[in-house]
């Protein structure tokens, strides 16, 4: 029997915001984070019952946030600006800033890792589906993005 | 890795989670309306619900395309009922107020008495057989009218089938809008009821005060 998708959405729908907010930077989360449950609630009757929800919920989500990237690669707007983070109550501190910067600036396979690991709270076999790289991989690559962000925020503050 | 490590990570996690906030999707976010609504325009909203505060504790009213689907009391245990809707209608499901905007004002003036008959399109689809043959029966109660289950049997054309119409009352998928409260025990005395014998009483002793 399938989840009412109101529950869906209360279960899974802060994690994905976490990982579409990563994935786009400065780009609109909200945007994808829809485009995301809405593709997911057209689909959802046909998703077999036994299927792996936040897995299968996070790779739309990583589908959305690239069409959103190269939409806005085409219309580019400025990128110095730091993300606003609309709509969400708890305002960024400056070490939160610092934070994402730093994520960003990770390898793509250690980013990807650290954000579907830690971010979407996914187990390294669905990383490693994500990222396209073998479970060994994923787990190492979110281990050296976890070290190398703790070493790149420790830089900042010097 | 250490144990320190452990930690560290763990306390690095933490920052990182709340470096990328997620309030603006918690429930009854405006992010999380928008869905709804836009559900709603796609043909993809195949059962609203919505939790209103009633004298009897919170009800869910769930309405699918055709109309109202479902009242639902507290201790019916509204997540159980939302399984139901899943398995029965559609596990598209969404809170989506709009839709039922009607049915939760009409019940507010109902429980105000400033409403005696409610004009709303049911949805039956949860009613099935000789129970939906009683349920459009007791659509034709009035306020403030009780009957025995006896005589609605009869009026169902089933006289001997006594037990069935008090089953179809404990099954009635839309309490307070068919009103299966109206219907009573032989001696006069209230009987059981989805949403609790003092409910029933009640609702009993408001629409005789009307």
């Amino acid at each position: 029997m399938r989840q009412p998708f109101e529950e869906i959405v209360a279960e899974h729908g802060p994690a994905v915001m976490r990982v579409c907010r990563a994935l786009l930077g400065a780009f609109d989360a909200q945007d994808a984070w829809s485009e995301t449950f809405m593709a997911a609630l057209k689909a959802y009757p046909r998703l077999r019952a036994d299927s792996n929800v936040r897995g299968w919920l996070v790779t739309i989500a990583q589908r959305k946030a690239i069409d959103q990237l190269r939409t806005a690669a085409r219309a580019p707007v400025a990128s110095d600006v730091l993300p606003e983070l609309a709509g969400a109550s708890d305002a960024p501190t400056q070490s939160d800033r610092a934070l994402r910067s730093a994520l960003d600036t990770l390898p793509p396979m250690q980013r990807g890792a650290v954000i579907h690991r830690y971010l979407g709270d996914l187990p390294y076999a669905d990383v490693a589906l994500l990222l396209g790289c073998s479970e060994a991989a994923a787990r190492r690559n979110a281990a050296d993005g976890l070290a190398n962000l703790r070493a790149r925020i420790r830089k900042e503050h010097r | 890795m250490t144990a320190t490590d452990t930690a560290r990570d763990r306390a690095l996690v933490k920052r990182l989670v709340a470096a990328f906030p997620s309030a603006d999707v918690a429930p009854g976010a405006p992010l999380l309306e928008r869905l709804a609504e836009r559900a709603e325009r796609e043909g993809l909203l195949d059962v609203a619900v919505r939790t209103i505060d009633s004298p009897f504790g919170a009800l869910l009213l769930a309405a699918s395309r055709a109309g109202l689907v479902r009242v639902a009391f507290a201790r019916e245990g509204h997540a159980a009922v939302l399984a139901q809707l899943a398995a029965e209608i559609s596990p598209r499901i969404l809170q989506a107020p709009h839709r039922l905007d009607d049915a939760a004002r009409q019940l507010d003036e109902y429980f105000a008495r400033r409403r005696r008959r409610f004009e709303l399109r049911l949805d039956l689809q949860l009613a099935h057989g000789f129970r939906r043959a009683v349920l459009m029966r007791l659509q034709r109660l009035a306020y403030g009218e009780t009957a025995s289950y006896a005589r609605i049997a009869r009026a169902a054309g089933k006289p001997a089938a006594v037990r069935a119409v008090g089953s179809a009352c404990a099954h009635n998928p839309l309490p307070l809008v068919v009103p299966c409260h109206r219907v009573v025990r032989s001696d006069g005395t209230p009987g059981e009821y989805l949403g609790g014998r003092a409910a029933k009483q009640a609702l009993l002793a408001l629409e005789a005060a009307a």
